[in-house]
């Protein structure tokens, strides 16, 4: 016995047609912006000198690491690698691609997660679509992507903005949810507005759990430009998946490297810009 | 009579200091129920039925049923009961930090229970100051941005809250702390921030939960000492949340002893001592042995002097001559007790150039801080010594004097004497 298939991909389909009969200004839009952002961001990363760029970055490991000499050298040695194996280019692509997504990411998911905050309708109702979007394997999101935004490194954003938010989301909604009861009831016990309250109190003292979120985002984001490669975003990800295609063990060794040493560098970047608060309170 | 005639002389003097009159906090007729259906839970109520009763049939928690009572301006009203009696859920509907299911409270003749938002946060910011059991300084700032949080809500000026809170840190005590961050701060150092931050708005009307229960015995005294102090000069209503008979009776000019969400008795501390209202005061007070009552932690005096056991005998025997005392206890770097050196010992190791290790006698008794006072009158009785009183990590707290228990016993005495 057998039931007739049912039409779901059809469905899809009409689906996508419709969406892009109707909102392709708007996927035009989006896709000139997302453009414009990568575009000008790795010129202007391309346009200041390798050294000074590379001593820029250095000063700026040092700076948030409080002095971490060491972490610091790293970070100068890591660059200056990469520079050497000419994958310089390559890699501001790459850093242009992370930073626009996480940008994107971030300014969707932070407010997206205070609303959830304050809101448990809302929390229950964005719960089951971050579990499907967090288990969803993230080539899937490729193809949507694709379909909307054609190929290059706009819908390799698009995708890693997808793949990217979770976690920014689901931590800024923690952080915000774990601010002590009397912190709250001092807020409010104070006379302050709402937007007091959350600008003054919530927000401060989540930020510590906020800024682990803005660290998986970026190193997601990071992971996803090299997925993204299969569909036409460049950079490193580019190289390593021409490095596959060519059976080019050396190739995609040295962009895989170049990507690990970015991802070091913004690992601890970000994990430093918030001091630790000693004790709890 | 005589107990009308004595509050009304405590009175006076202070309405004259009061700055206005009209601070009056009336509650009428307060209820609070925690749960979907609060009409059945009053209904059940109504009928005769306990709060554990309701909670049975509804699942509904009465946290306070049909609460009424008048706060004078410039009197300390104690909220006084057990966990669980309502009384910090009474503090919070005072400021709405706790919505009331029914019931009016008026302050100063305003109904806040009625105000919308606005007006709430506005009486909120210009009359009702808080201060929190867990202290519940903000962890980001400073101790001056916490003192000057208030401030900043209601907009005033960085320069002129600075100002503020300087002032009032100066007033707690804690003048060079400004630049601190709570989490360098001692526990009964962090309330005084907590109490700097609920005056700096210039509260009519300070709302205290638990305030000092946090804090260890000793710090708790002196904290006290020092809000009827500031009390004296600036003259605030306050409404003091606390489980502990000791400290109502100490602060509180009236006291409403609550049970199950309702006011049992409201009366002087005279009034619950010689009156006890029902079998459930009297159990907190009257009937009861002051030596079951009071324990270590309210009758030990500061450990002064003690000798570091890394000290030489030469030390030990100046403490003692310095202090005209015929021992003094011992104590290593982390201020652990190690025992006690006698005048007599001292001497002689001094002679035969020994160090204090050599003569302490470890063999002293001591007590925890919450033995009380029947446990430590028999063990201090058999002892030459002071009965040093330990945490659990053996640190030395304090210690109590043979006289410092009868004065405690007869102060009390006195106190139910005099009223009865």
């Amino acid at each position: 016995m057998s039931l007739p298939k049912l039409p779901l991909g059809a469905a899809i389909e009409a689906l996508v047609n419709w969406i892009e009969q109707y909102f392709g200004w708007l996927l035009d839009g989006i896709s000139a912006a997302l453009g414009f952002l990568i575009g000008g961001l790795q010129d202007l990363l391309l346009a200041i000198p390798e050294l000074i760029l590379i001593l820029l970055v250095t000063i700026l490991v040092w700076f948030v690491t409080r002095r971490d000499i060491k972490l610091a050298g790293l970070t100068a040695l890591g660059l200056l690698l990469i520079w050497n194996l000419r994958l310089w280019n390559l890699a501001m692509l790459t850093l242009a691609l992370v930073l626009v997504s996480t940008i994107v990411a971030l300014a969707i998911s932070i407010p997206l997660g205070i609303v959830a905050a304050r809101s448990d309708t809302i929390n229950a109702a964005l719960r089951p679509i971050l579990d499907f979007m967090q288990t969803m394997p993230s080539f899937v999101y490729l193809i949507p992507a694709v379909i909307f935004f054609g190929l290059g490194n706009v819908p390799g954003i698009i995708a890693t903005v997808v793949f990217a938010m979770p976690p920014a989301l689901r931590l800024t909604n923690l952080g915000i949810r774990q601010v002590p009861v009397e912190l709250i009831e001092v807020a409010d016990a104070f006379g302050s507005t709402p937007r007091q309250k959350l600008f003054k109190v919530q927000l401060p003292v989540a930020l510590p759990t906020i800024m682990a979120g803005v660290n998986q985002c970026i190193m997601l984001a990071l992971s996803m430009t090299v997925i993204a490669s299969m569909i036409g975003a460049g950079g490193l990800g580019y190289q390593v998946l021409v490095g596959i295609q060519r059976v080019n063990i050396g190739m995609g060794f040295e962009a895989g490297l170049a990507i690990v040493i970015i991802a070091i560098i913004l690992d601890r970047i970000t994990q430093n810009l918030v001091p630790q608060q000693e004790g709890e309170r | 009579m005589k107990l009308e005639g004595s509050v009304i002389f405590k009175k006076l003097p202070r309405d004259e200091h009061s700055r206005s009159l009209q601070t009056t906090i009336s509650v009428e007729g307060l209820t609070r129920v925690f749960g979907k259906d609060p009409e059945k839970a009053l209904k059940l109520r109504n009928s005769g039925c306990s709060k554990e009763e309701i909670y049975e049939e509804t699942k509904e928690i009465l946290a306070l049923y049909n609460v009424s009572f008048e706060v004078m301006p410039g009197e300390i009203f104690v909220l006084m009961g057990l966990s669980g009696s309502g009384k910090s859920t009474l503090l919070r509907c005072i400021n709405r930090l706790i919505e009331p299911t029914s019931g009016r409270i008026l302050i100063g003749g305003e109904d806040i229970v009625g105000m919308n938002q606005d007006e709430l946060r506005e009486i909120r910011r210009r009359k009702l100051g808080m201060i929190f059991q867990s202290f519940a300084l903000l962890p980001h700032r400073t101790v001056l941005d916490n003192v000057a949080f208030g401030l900043e809500i209601q907009g005033i000026p960085e320069e002129e809250r600075y100002r503020r809170g300087e002032e009032l840190l100066r007033m707690v005590g804690l003048g060079e702390h400004g630049a601190s961050m709570p989490s360098q701060l001692s526990g009964g150092m962090k309330q005084r921030v907590g109490l700097a931050r609920a005056l700096a708005g210039d509260p009519e009307i300070l709302l205290m939960d638990e305030a000092f229960s946090a804090l260890d015995p000793l710090i708790r005294r002196e904290m006290q000492d020092e809000l009827l102090d500031l009390q004296q000069r600036l003259n605030r209503t306050i409404i003091f949340v606390t489980h502990d008979l000791d400290e109502a009776l100490k602060l509180g000019d009236r006291i409403a002893l609550m049970r199950d969400g309702e006011v049992v008795q409201i009366g002087t501390p005279e009034e619950i001592l010689a009156n006890p209202g029902d079998a459930y005061v009297e159990q907190f007070v009257a009937g009861v042995d002051m030596t079951k009552v009071l324990s270590a932690s309210d009758v030990m005096r500061r450990p002064e002097p003690v000798a570091r056991c890394t000290a030489g005998s030469r030390v030990a025997l100046h403490l003692m001559e310095e202090h005209d005392i015929g021992s003094v206890f011992v104590v290593d770097r982390e201020r652990r007790l190690k025992g006690i050196v006698t005048l007599d010992d001292t001497l002689e190791a001094v002679r035969a150039g020994r160090g204090l290790e050599e003569i302490v006698i470890t063999d002293v008794p001591t007590v925890a801080p919450d033995a009380s006072l029947t446990d430590i009158i028999s063990l201090i009785a058999e002892s030459p010594y002071p009965m040093a009183v330990v945490d659990d990590d053996s640190r030395l707290q304090g210690l109590v004097f043979r006289g410092a228990i009868l004065g405690a016993l007869a102060r009390k005495r006195s106190d139910v004497d005099e009223s009865a």
